[in-house]
């Protein structure tokens, strides 16, 4: 299915994978793997704040997160499909959420629950990641503080919509997005820009 | 104001150097030489008995001039009374305090975050890490006054900081030991931690030394 790697592929980071034309039985094959892995997602829920509350509300009977296949929460990385970092990421856990991610096999998403793991939200400060996306990469974000549940299956949604919109034919979708030479996931200039300040926190000081 | 204090004059006079009031809670300035034998005194004596110590925290005061505090918040179990005793450290000499770990055991986490967040050095602390921030934190104490909020690297370079920080690689010979001290457990526990998810007991592991 158009996994076989280039010849002297691999340039930098990731690995180049050939492409395939899209025919009728891929866009067919699309249709079902799709909706089979839409249906069927896992979470791996890392929750580390608040947002993770809403997050368990959103599993619990109310909200119901089983209607949408992710009833079973997948504790272990190696049978995760969503990475759902649910809370603040402190710089100390970015090793821990990093590793969890790279355990986790393709396909992977990741979503982002929360203005913290979002953007770090009001915790412009040393101890706290600027948007768990200057970590691993990320696929939905879900804005709140915290999200209602309403709001994260909603964001839900949008990653089954995404997942639906994918293609065998487009196989640099499932490149690993492996930590570089530099020691970052990103440039360094990506990551100073996603974590400049915005909002309330311009008007912080960076001296005393 | 809590007897404890005219006690404290008394028996140690010139290195008590001032007791105030404030807000009901009695403070009580302590030279730093003697701070170690001051604290011993109190949970010892009788009439004392400050055998639980509530906190232990510091204070760097926005006037630059002042010297840092270290505090301990202590508490008479049996009295339901509480003293407050606080050290003075001048910014122009070494930040250091004797460890009271020898007196409340409890002590240990709390001057670890101390040392952490403001540098203070505690003389005769068994194991002095930091507690908060990763082994390999490398921009200084987060809770001094000329520490900059958002740290000082760029965000990039805290990135990769981070993200080699390596956890695994740091932790203390104690925290490794609990692996190898299960043959030191009573034998229902050491059998229950040993009973794998299947609830299978495995082969026994012989020691890897003594």
């Amino acid at each position: 299915m158009g996994l076989t790697t280039v010849p002297g592929g691999g340039t930098g980071d990731t690995a180049v994978v050939a492409p395939v034309s899209p025919n009728w039985v891929t866009s067919r094959l699309d249709f079902l793997i799709n909706w089979a892995r839409s249906n069927s997602m896992w979470p791996m829920p890392f929750g580390t704040a608040c947002c993770a509350i809403e997050f368990m509300a959103s599993a619990a009977a109310r909200y119901d997160l089983a209607r949408f296949g992710m009833e079973r929460m997948s504790f272990s990385p190696r049978q995760a499909d969503v990475l759902l970092c649910a809370g603040r990421l402190p710089f100390k856990l970015a090793p821990v959420i990093r590793r969890i991610y790279d355990q986790m096999p393709q396909p992977k998403w990741v979503i982002s629950m929360g203005a913290c793991a979002s953007s770090g939200g009001i915790f412009d400060n040393y101890a706290m990641v600027q948007g768990i996306d200057t970590v691993v990469p990320v696929d939905v974000y879900v804005p709140g503080c915290p999200p209602r549940p309403e709001g994260l299956i909603y964001g839900i949604m949008m990653l089954q919509k995404k997942v639906k919109g994918e293609s065998l034919a487009d196989p640099s979708i499932r490149n690993e997005q492996v930590i570089g030479p530099s020691g970052l996931p990103l440039p360094a200039e990506r990551i100073d820009e996603l974590s400049e300040p915005f909002g309330n926190s311009i008007h912080q000081t960076r001296s005393a | 104001m809590n007897p404890s204090a005219a006690a404290l004059k008394a028996q140690f006079g010139g290195a008590i150097r001032r007791v105030t009031t404030s807000c009901g809670a009695t403070i009580v300035l302590v030279d730093a030489a003697r701070v170690s034998d001051v604290l011993r005194w109190l949970k010892a004596t009788p009439g004392e008995g400050y055998n639980y110590l509530a906190d232990l925290t510091a204070v760097e005061h926005r006037d630059g001039e002042r010297p840092l505090e270290v505090v301990y918040q202590l508490y008479a179990m049996e009295r339901k009374v509480s003293l407050r005793v606080k050290v003075e450290l001048p910014k122009d000499q070494a930040l250091e305090v004797p460890s009271v770990v020898s007196i409340w055991r409890g002590a240990d986490w709390m001057e670890r975050e101390v040392y952490d967040m403001f540098g203070i050095t505690f003389r005769g602390h068994p194991d002095l890490r930091r507690i908060l921030m990763w082994e390999t934190y490398a921009e200084g104490y987060p809770l001094r006054k000329d520490f900059p909020l958002r740290g000082r690297f760029s965000r990039a370079e805290q990135v990769r900081q981070a993200l080699n920080a390596n956890p695994e690689a740091h932790y203390s010979m104690e925290e490794l030991s609990i692996a190898e001290a299960i043959h030191e457990l009573p034998k229902d526990m050491r059998d229950r931690l040993a009973r794998g998810e299947r609830g299978q007991l495995p082969e026994p592991i012989e020691p890897s030394h003594g």
